[in-house]
C-alpha cells in the first residue's frame, strides 16, 4: 500500500494508462496491480512524467492578447465577447474544440457545455484525428466501439497477433510486454522497432493497407480457412463479402501493395492454424480517406477466420491518446450524446435533456466534424470564436498552415491550457489550467478499462481547472435563450459531482457508466463498462455471448480497395507518412519541454532510404525541404533501410510535418488522411 | 440513358460495376453467352487444380443484379447490332435498343485444325473446367498441347490431381513471349519435380483415342487432351456491323470504335495496335470506359504488363521485355538451377524495363511496382534481387557495439551508460536497471544488456 505521501494514480500520455505512484519529491515509480504495466513497466515518458509538475514553461496567469491578467478580467472578457458573437451571429458562431486527453468528466461537461451553456452544433475534438475510422468500423460490423473488447492480459495466452499499422514499441512500449509470447505480424510500410520484433513483416505501399486486408482475406476463402460454423451461427452478410473478395486474388494484391504473396500466404496460414488469434488494428491502417473500410476489411479478415467475440481471439483497435476511448463516449463529439448515444435519436436527446433540465428540442442536432470545424472558422458560414481544451491544432491538425490562418480569421480564439503551446500563442486568450497529477479525474484506457487518475499535488498558484474554467463561463453566461426561460444551467466543478451526472446522462447508453464508482474503480483496480448497476461486475468481453447489434450477430460488410486521395507523380514522387517516435507524445506541448526526452529526440527529421538518399544527393545530417501541394517543411536527414525506398517519414511531434499531410476526409468517420500523401524532398541548399 | 453491355466476362462485369457505382441512374443491359453470373477467369486454375470451388470465383452474385438494378441475361448470346436502329438482336431473337453500347466479347480458345481434335478439351471456361475435372475423374494419364501461362496452369492443376501429365509445345521453350530460353528450362525442371514433362519443340499431328500423335508419328499416351494453345479475340459481332476490326476490335484512347456510340473493351478490343489477354488492361480499360460512358474524362494510355503463373509450388513473375541482350539493356542475371531459381533484371536508361522471377522471392513486390511505375532503378542491383542483403543485420555483440549504441530504447540507454553504471558498482541487470532504468520499458532489450554485464564482468575476471 502506498504511504500517505504516495499517490497512487496513472500515466499522463497514452492510451495503456499505466498504473505509476507519485511519492516525495515527484519521484514515479510503476504501480505493480494495475494489469496494463503489472510487470512493473514505464517506457521514458512516464519515468520522467513528474518533471510537467514542476517544469518551467508553465503557465500560471490568465493571458489576455499576450499580457498577464486577473482571472475576472479574462473571464469578464471573454463572457462578453462570447455574448456579442452570439447575440450578432446565433449560437453555431461559437465552436468548442475538445481533446482526447481530457479526463471523462470534462469530455462529459464540456459537451454539455457547448450544447446547454453555448448552445451550440459547433464542437468537435481532435479524437477524430484518432480514432473515428477504428470506431465507426467497429459500430458497423459490432454495433459497438470499445477499442479493444478484451483485457490487454488475454493478448499474453495469443499464439498470434496481427498488428495493421501499430507501432507499439514506441507508441505504448509496456504493451510489449504483453506481445512476447505470440507470433507477431506486423503490417508497416516502415521496418519500425514493433516490426523488428515481427515473426513476419509485411511491407506494403502507403496508402493500400486496404487492398491487403482484402487479399488475405481472399486467401482465407481461397484456402478454405473460413471457419464456417462461426460464420453461419454468429454474423450475418459473407455471401457477399466471399464474392466480392473474389476480385482480390493475392498476385494482384501483391502488384499493388508490393507485399509477396508468399508472405501473405504465410500471414493467413499462421492466422488461422492458431489456436487464439488476434487481428489489432492502429493509426497506420486507420488515418486514410479509407480509413473506416480498411479497418472493416480487417474486422472482416478476423469474422472470417473466426476471432471476434471468442475467448481468447479477436479483433481489437489500439487507442491512441490517454484517455482516446472515454473521450469519444461521453458527448464532446460532434454527432454524439453522453454514453456513446447518436445526437440526432429522440430517445437520446429526451434522456439527457431530462439529466440536464432543459427541453429535448433545446439540444442542438449534429455539427461539423473536426477538420471541416477547423477549416469553417473565421468564414461567412462559419464560427467566429472558438474554445480550445486540451488540444493543439497548430502542430496536430492536417495542412496546418490553413488551419493556423483559419484560427487567425476568428474574431476570439481562447484556449485552456497548461503551457504556451503553439495554438496558445494565437490566442486572445489563454487560461492557464491544472494538469493530470494537479487533478482527479477518470480515465478509459484502450481496453474500456474506467481507471481513476487521481491528486497528487496541489496546482500552482494562480491555476483553475478546465471544470472552473466552463462553470465561471456558464455562470457568466446565464440562460441562453428565451426558450430556455429563467433556467441557469448548473455546471460542477467538482469532478466526482460531474462523474455522477455522467453516470446518469450516460444510464442506458452503450457505453453505460452508471454502476461505477471512483469507490469501485479503487477497490477492483478499474471496472469495465458497460456496467449498467451498482452490483454489476463490469463487462471485460462484451461480445462472448453476442454482440452489440439487434440481433447480437457481428455484420460482414463488403468494401473494395481504392487508391489514396493523392497518388505521386512526376511533380511529387515521394510517399510521405508520419507517425511519433517514443520520446513524445502527440503534439509534444508537454513532452518537448522535458530535458530527457528532448535528448532522446531533439528535433524533427526525414527518415529516407538510402537509394532515395543517393539519387537526391542528400547525406544523413544535412537538411532537407519536403513539399506538398500544401505546404512545406524542413528537417534533418535521417539515412535508413527501414523505409520503403518510394516513402519518406516524418514525425509529427513537431510542428512542419503536418503542413504537408493532406486533410481529404474519409466519408464516414471524416478521418483526415494524415499517413499518405505526395511530396518532393530536395536538399536544402 | 439506355447501356447495353455484350459480353458478361471479367471485362463486361467489371465495367458494369464501373458504371453503376458512377451513376446510380443509367439503364443497364447486359448479355452473357455463358449461362452462369461472371467468374474470375484467372482463378480457374485453382478450380482445376481442386483448391478452389466454382463457387469461390464468382465475381458478382446474382442477387446483386438486382440489387443494383441491372438487367442481366445469362446465356443469351447477341448475334447482330443493328447501328442504323441501335439495337442489338439475340439469338433467340430478343432486340434491346441502346444509346450506348459496349462489346466485352473477350476471346475464344484457338482448337487446332487437327485430325481427332474434337476428343481433346480447351481450357478457357468455367464450363471447359468442369469437363476437365469431370474427365480427369477416370483419366490415368493426361496430355496439355500449349505451353503457354495457361497450358502450364492446366498441366500443374492435373499434375496436382496425381495424374502424370505431358505438356507439348511447339516452341522452343515454355512461355517464349515471356521468358528467355534459360528461365523456360529452369521452369521445365521445376515442373518435372511436380510431375509434369515438358516435351519443347514438337507438334500434334492428331489427337487419337489412346493419346497425342506427334509430327515424327511418335505417340504421346493419355485419355485426357487439353488444349491451351492460345486465344483468339471474337469480333465477328464487331465485323458483322462494320466497325474497324483487325486482331481486334479497334479502339481510341477512351475506348470508342469509329462508331462513337459504341466501345469495345478486354480482350476484345485493339488499343493502339495491341491486344491485351490479361486481365488488369481489361480492368484498366472498363475504368476508363466508364468513366467516359458516364460523362467524366478519362483516357486509356495502354499498359504495362506482369505475368504471374499461378499455379501451386511455382513463383513465377514475368514483365516487360525480357529477351533482350547486353547489347542493347544492362543484364543482371541470377540462376541456380539445383534450386529452381532464376532472377533476371533488364534496365536501360536507368529504369527497369523487364524482369523474370522464378522460385519464391520477396524482390518481387518491389520489381513489379518499379517496373510499373518508370521509376529510377536503385544503384545497388544485387539488393534489388536479394532484398534483404544490404539489410543485413549489423553484429549486435557487446564487444564489437560502440558505446554510443542505444541498448533500451524505451528510456534511452547507451552502452556508454551501462559500463558507467557497471563501473559504478551495480553488478547485475536489476542494478543496471535501477540506476539507468534500461529493461523497464518494453523489456525486448533484456538479453542485450545482460549480455553486456556478462561481456563486462568477463572482462573484469581477465583483468584481475
Amino acid at each position: 500500500m502506498p504511504g500517505s505521501d504516495v499517490t497512487a494514480t496513472h500515466c499522463p500520455y497514452c492510451a495503456l494508462q499505466c498504473g505509476m505512484e507519485i511519492g516525495p519529491e515527484l519521484v514515479v515509480s510503476p504501480r505493480t496491480d494495475i494489469p496494463a504495466n503489472a510487470s512493473g513497466a514505464l517506457c521514458q515518458k512516464g519515468w520522467t512524467a513528474g518533471e510537467l509538475l514542476v517544469n518551467g514553461a508553465r503557465l500560471t496567469t490568465p493571458l489576455l492578447h499576450g499580457e498577464p491578467v486577473e482571472w475576472e478580467v479574462a473571464l469578464d472578457h471573454v463572457a462578453a465577447r462570447l455574448a456579442a458573437i452570439r447575440a450578432e451571429h446565433g449560437p453555431d458562431a461559437v465552436a468548442v474544440f475538445g481533446g482526447g486527453g481530457l479526463t471523462n468528466e470534462k469530455a462529459y461537461q464540456l459537451g454539455k457545455f457547448a450544447r446547454v451553456a453555448l448552445g451550440t452544433s459547433q464542437i468537435d475534438y481532435n479524437g477524430r484525428f484518432c480514432m473515428s475510422s477504428a470506431a465507426a468500423a467497429s459500430i458497423r460490423a459490432f454495433g459497438m466501439d470499445r477499442g479493444l473488447p478484451f483485457p490487454v492480459t488475454d493478448l499474453d495466452d495469443a499464439d498470434v497477433v496481427l498488428l495493421a499499422g501499430a507501432n507499439v514499441a514506441e507508441t505504448m512500449p509496456p504493451l510489449v510486454r504483453h506481445l512476447t509470447g505470440p507470433r507477431l505480424i506486423v503490417v508497416d510500410p516502415r521496418r519500425t522497432q514493433t516490426a523488428r520484433l515481427a515473426w513476419l513483416h509485411l511491407q506494403p505501399t502507403p496508402g493500400t493497407d486496404l487492398a491487403l486486408a482484402l487479399g488475405l482475406a481472399h486467401l482465407a476463402v481461397a484456402e478454405e480457412l473460413v471457419d464456417e460454423a462461426y460464420v453461419a451461427a454468429r454474423t450475418v452478410g459473407f455471401d457477399d463479402v466471399r464474392t466480392s473478395l473474389a476480385s482480390w486474388w493475392p498476385e494482384r494484391v501483391e502488384r499493388i501493395t508490393g507485399v509477396p504473396v508468399h508472405q501473405m500466404r504465410q500471414a493467413v496460414r499462421a492466422l488461422a492454424a492458431a489456436r487464439n488469434a488476434y487481428v489489432l488494428t492502429g493509426r497506420g491502417a486507420e488515418q486514410h480517406a479509407k480509413g473506416t473500410d480498411t479497418v472493416t476489411a480487417f474486422i472482416n479478415l478476423a469474422l472470417a477466420l473466426g476471432l471476434p467475440g471468442r475467448m481468447g481471439s479477436g479483433y481489437g483497435c489500439l487507442t491512441g491518446q490517454g484517455n482516446g476511448q472515454g473521450g469519444r463516449e461521453h458527448g464532446q463529439k460532434a454527432d454524439q450524446l453522453p454514453g456513446y448515444r447518436k445526437i440526432d435519436d429522440p430517445a437520446a436527446r429526451e434522456h439527457v435533456a431530462a439529466v440536464w433540465g432543459i427541453p429535448a428540442a433545446d439540444i442542438p442536432g449534429p455539427g461539423r466534424s473536426a477538420y471541416e470545424l477547423l477549416d469553417a472558422l473565421g468564414t461567412p458560414d462559419g464560427p467566429r470564436a472558438l474554445l480550445l481544451f486540451g488540444s493543439n491544432p497548430v502542430v496536430s491538425a492536417p495542412a496546418s498552415e490553413h488551419v493556423a490562418a483559419r484560427l487567425g480569421a476568428l474574431d476570439l480564439l481562447v484556449t485552456c491550457d497548461v503551457v504556451l503551446s503553439e495554438t496558445a500563442a494565437l490566442a486572445d486568450v489563454v487560461f492557464p489550467v491544472t494538469q493530470w497529477a494537479e487533478e482527479t479525474g477518470t480515465m478509459t484506457n484502450l481496453e474500456g478499462r474506467v481507471l481513476l487518475r487521481r491528486r497528487a499535488v496541489p496546482p500552482p498558484a494562480g491555476v483553475r481547472s478546465d471544470l472552473e474554467v466552463i462553470a465561471a463561463l456558464a455562470r457568466r453566461l446565464g440562460p441562453r435563450s428565451e426558450s430556455a426561460t429563467e433556467f441557469a444551467p448548473e455546471f460542477a466543478t467538482d469532478p466526482a459531482e460531474v462523474f455522477d451526472e455522467l453516470r446518469r446522462a450516460g444510464a442506458g447508453g452503450p457505453a453505460d457508466y452508471s454502476g461505477i464508482t471512483y469507490e469501485r474503480i479503487v477497490a477492483e483496480t478499474g471496472v469495465f463498462w458497460p456496467c449498467p448497476a451498482p452490483g454489476h461486475p463490469g463487462t471485460p468481453r462484451p461480445f462472448l455471448d453476442s454482440f452489440a447489434t439487434p440481433d447480437g450477430r457481428a455484420r460482414f460488410v463488403p468494401v473494395q480497395h481504392r487508391p489514396p486521395a493523392e497518388e505521386t507523380d512526376a511533380d511529387y514522387p515521394v510517399h510521405l507518412s508520419t507517425g511519433r517516435v517514443l520520446a513524445h507524445y502527440q503534439s509534444g506541448a508537454q513532452t518537448r519541454r522535458i530535458a530527457p526526452l528532448v535528448r532522446a529526440a531533439p528535433e524533427p527529421y526525414v527518415e529516407l532510404h538510402p537509394d532515395l538518399a543517393e539519387r537526391l544527393g542528400i547525406a544523413a545530417g544535412d537538411m532537407v525541404r519536403v513539399t506538398s501541394r500544401r505546404g512545406q517543411s524542413k528537417a534533418v536527414a535521417r539515412i535508413s533501410d527501414a523505409i520503403r525506398r518510394d516513402t519518406v517519414f516524418m514525425p509529427f511531434h513537431w510542428e512542419g510535418a503536418n503542413r504537408l499531410t493532406n486533410p481529404a476526409l474519409d466519408p464516414v468517420s471524416r478521418m483526415p488522411e494524415f499517413k499518405v500523401c505526395a511530396v518532393r524532398v530536395e536538399r536544402d541548399s | 440513358m439506355r447501356l447495353v453491355v455484350v459480353g458478361n466476362g471479367m471485362a463486361g462485369s467489371r465495367l458494369v460495376s464501373e458504371v453503376r457505382a458512377r451513376d446510380p441512374q443509367m439503364r443497364i443491359t447486359v448479355f452473357g453467352a455463358e449461362p452462369c453470373p461472371p467468374y474470375n477467369r484467372v482463378l480457374l486454375s485453382n478450380v482445376l487444380a481442386g483448391s478452389s470451388r466454382p463457387e469461390q470465383v464468382r465475381l458478382l452474385d446474382t442477387s446483386w443484379y438486382a440489387a443494383h438494378d441491372v438487367e442481366a441475361a445469362f446465356g443469351s448470346a447477341v448475334t447482330w447490332i443493328d447501328r442504323d436502329a441501335r439495337t442489338v438482336v439475340t439469338e433467340d431473337g430478343r432486340r434491346e435498343p441502346y444509346d450506348l453500347l459496349v462489346l466485352a466479347t473477350g476471346s475464344d480458345a484457338i482448337v487446332p485444325p487437327i485430325p481427332g481434335v474434337r476428343r481433346a478439351v480447351p481450357f478457357r471456361t468455367l464450363g471447359d473446367c468442369e469437363r476437365i475435372m469431370a474427365a480427369a475423374e477416370r483419366a490415368r494419364r493426361a496430355v496439355v498441347i500449349g505451353g503457354g501461362l495457361l497450358g502450364i496452369e492446366a498441366a500443374r492443376g492435373l499434375a496436382g490431381r496425381g495424374l502424370p501429365v505431358t505438356l507439348l509445345h511447339l516452341a522452343g521453350h515454355l512461355m517464349e513471349r515471356q521468358l528467355d530460353v534459360e528461365a523456360g528450362e529452369v521452369l521445365g525442371e521445376t515442373l518435372a519435380g511436380l510431375g509434369v514433362e515438358t516435351r519443347t519443340g514438337v507438334s500434334a499431328s492428331s489427337v487419337d483415342a489412346d493419346g497425342v500423335r506427334l509430327d515424327d508419328g511418335e505417340l504421346v499416351e493419355a485419355d485426357l487432351v487439353v488444349l491451351a494453345c492460345g486465344v483468339r479475340p471474337v469480333t465477328a459481332l464487331a465485323a458483322g456491323a462494320g466497325l474497324e476490326v483487325r486482331r481486334g476490335v479497334v479502339v481510341d484512347d477512351e475506348l470508342r470504335t469509329d462508331d462513337p456510340s459504341i466501345f469495345a473493351v478486354g480482350e476484345c478490343a485493339e488499343h493502339d495496335g495491341t491486344v491485351y489477354g490479361l486481365v488488369a488492361p481489361a480492368w484498366e480499360q472498363a475504368a476508363v470506359a466508364a468513366e467516359v460512358i458516364t460523362g467524366g474524362k478519362a483516357l486509356y494510355r495502354g499498359s504495362r504488363l506482369v505475368t504471374r503463373l499461378k499455379a501451386q509450388s511455382v513463383e513465377l513473375a514475368a514483365m516487360g521485355e525480357t529477351q533482350l541482350t547486353e547489347e542493347h539493356a544492362e543484364v543482371v542475371r541470377f540462376s541456380h538451377r539445383a534450386r529452381g531459381t532464376y532472377r533476371k533484371l533488364v534496365i536501360r536508361d536507368d529504369r527497369l524495363v523487364g524482369a523474370i522471377l522464378l522460385g519464391e522471392s520477396d524482390a518481387v513486390g518491389t520489381l513489379t511496382q518499379l517496373f510499373d511505375r518508370g521509376a529510377p532503378v536503385p544503384g545497388d542491383r544485387a539488393g534489388l534481387l536479394f532484398p534483404g542483403l544490404s539489410a543485413a543485420p549489423v553484429a549486435d555483440s557487446p564487444t564489437l557495439m560502440p558505446d554510443a549504441a542505444t541498448v533500451c530504447r524505451c528510456n534511452n540507454v547507451t552502452k556508454g551508460q551501462i559500463r558507467e553504471c557497471w563501473e559504478a558498482g551495480a553488478g547485475d541487470v536489476a542494478g543496471v536497471a535501477a540506476a539507468t532504468r534500461a529493461t523497464t520499458g518494453c523489456g525486448t532489450c533484456r538479453d542485450a544488456v545482460a549480455g553486456i554485464v556478462g561481456w563486462l564482468r568477463e572482462q573484469e575476471g581477465i583483468s584481475v
